[in-house]
């Protein structure tokens, strides 16, 4: 077993890692970053869409040339980063963080650690749909690695389970290879994912989306042979009567993400709501040494505030490593109504910052509120699909909790 | 008659409303939160384009495939002419980001690019 010191340690080489040890690295600081596969990215490797970049670059690229200019940026990258790394524990009271990897079990013991392991898919299986649990089955974030990575297709006929954003981009891009997309199910009443996706994925290639609808059986053995589908009521209830057969050799779930916490959970204090660490504008965690960005803080919309944030977390560990007295978190976000998904849950009001808010209804005019003071309003339709994301830049009188609410307005 | 759009140049998605007369002339457009929304709109009434993401088969490469993309959005009306088109290539490793891969795909002005490095297998 070896033991390494480090400055700032980043787990996990995704946009947010990658952001991260940029800034962090530019403090002059020893930083590493472990990435548990063979190269960093995450899934901007299999994202090879167009749609990513558009605040942080003004430009409108891939998922593949988004990962390469972070890369650029962050110049040597053996230096930094190191590949087939997977952490198994992290130590709260010795501040270690024990590794596994092709040279045995490394034990690092870091200044400062930033949580950069974003998020894993929530698999079909977890919605309990009656039937054998057959091959043929996949999350859509598998089936583009199948075929945008090892050039595999997942099957012939697919369904598409889920609305969400990598679900409608499969939906497209199965098509594009040749197999043959009956169409896309979502339980909810309004799509998952953007409703550009929608328009551009299944509308543009006449793909069906089938709201409030979901698969109440998997038919076949060994490997799929259909399902049946049909129409719930607003409690998701299947309604008696909707169903119908489709005969289909795979399905590919995009029906959610979930943050991945599993190394932190019973030490970080954690936001039921978002399912990730509680975090003030400065990126730092409940535990002092401990920072975290991207999509294991809460699921974003754009990798542009992924990388945003991962910028803020990496500087703010280089600060702390060097010994600057960081402000404290004074004041405390509330969620009031409508208010899902909130981050920063704290902040420090030394700085303005980009505060990110998921309303929990679909509103055609609204605004969001702080105590009782409007300070933004929307003349568009919000969704719950679509992060909200704004600047705070005005702290003047802010009490000590801050209730956050977004109401239907005129 | 009014038309009802979602544009798509960015992951906003403002929900356009554009007015048209009998002949299909444009006359109003509203909805939209920048400049690109208005032109979105009329292309979108015109000749509606789409950037297309694809990727393409790769020889001697460290991976099958490397993705690409169009560099401008081509008519949608070509667009399974042009995904046929790139099934059947094949490209050389090594391959960097930003390498063209096919000038003037089909006669549509927009070029076919190399979205990422595909070394040469070792």
């Amino acid at each position: 077993m070896r033991r390494e010191n480090v400055d700032v340690l980043i787990i996990g080489g995704g946009a947010a890692g990658l952001a991260a040890a940029i800034e962090a690295k530019k403090f002059g600081v020893k930083t590493l970053l472990l990435e548990r596969d063979r190269s960093t990215g995450g899934v901007l490797n299999q994202c090879i869409h167009n749609g990513f970049g558009l605040h942080v670059f003004k430009a409108e690229l891939t998922g593949p040339e988004f990962m390469e200019k972070l890369w650029e940026e962050l110049g040597n990258l053996d230096e930094v980063i190191r590949n087939n790394y997977t952490v198994l524990k992290i130590d709260p009271e010795k501040k270690e963080v024990i590794t596994l990897s092709e040279e045995g079990i490394v034990v690092f013991k870091p200044k400062a650690l930033i949580m950069a392991t974003g998020a894993r898919e929530r698999p079909l299986n977890s919605l309990r749909i009656p039937g054998s649990r057959v091959a043929g089955v996949f999350t859509a974030g598998v089936a583009q690695k199948m075929v945008n990575i090892y050039n595999r297709l997942p099957g012939n006929r697919v369904l598409i389970v889920g609305s969400g954003d990598i679900g409608l981009i499969m939906a497209r891009r199965l098509k594009i290879e040749g197999m043959d997309v009956v169409g896309v199910v979502e339980i909810m009443p309004e799509p998952g994912g953007l409703i550009r996706n929608v328009v551009q994925c299944l509308d543009d290639f006449n793909i069906p989306l089938w709201l409030s609808h979901t698969v109440f059986k998997i038919h076949g053995k060994e490997r799929l042979e259909g399902v049946t589908i049909g129409k719930v009521d607003e409690n998701f209830k299947p309604i008696p009567g909707t169903e119908r057969f489709l005969e289909v050799d795979t399905l590919v779930a995009s029906v959610g993400l979930i943050p991945q916490n599993e190394l932190i959970e019973d030490f970080v204090e954690m936001d039921a709501i978002n399912r990730g660490p509680v975090v003030d504008d400065l990126m730092r965690t409940s535990v002092e040494w401990i920072f975290a960005a991207g999509n294991n803080v809460a699921i974003h919309d754009l990798v542009d505030f992924v990388y945003e944030e991962g910028k803020i977390a990496g500087k703010n560990a280089a600060k702390y490593v060097l010994g600057e007295k960081l402000p404290e978190a004074k004041y405390r976000f509330e969620r009031g109504d409508n208010v899902g998904v909130l981050l920063p849950q704290k902040f420090t009001g030394s700085q303005p910052f980009k505060m990110y808010v998921r309303s929990r209804k679909s509103l055609e005019k609204s605004a969001i509120s702080f105590s009782g003071r409007t300070i933004r309003k929307f003349n568009w339709k919000i969704r719950p699909s679509e992060m909200i994301d704004l600047v705070v830049k005005n702290f003047e009188g802010f009490p000590d909790e801050v209730l956050v609410e977004v109401n239907q307005i005129g | 008659m009014v038309k009802k759009l979602t544009c798509i140049s960015c992951p906003i998605g403002c929900e356009l409303s554009v007015s048209l007369d009998e002949s299909g002339k444009i006359l109003k457009i509203e909805g939209n939160r920048c400049p690109r929304g208005k032109e979105y709109a009329i292309t979108e009434i015109t000749n509606p384009q789409r950037i297309l993401p694809i990727s393409v088969k790769v020889e001697d490469g460290e991976m099958e495939l490397v993705s690409a993309k169009t560099d401008k959005p081509v008519p949608k009306k070509k667009m399974y002419e042009i995904i046929e088109y790139i099934k059947k290539l094949k490209v050389k490793a090594p391959v960097k980001r930003g390498d063209l891969i096919v000038e003037d795909i089909l006669g549509t002005g927009a070029n076919l690019v190399a979205t990422r490095t595909v070394n040469k297998k070792s």
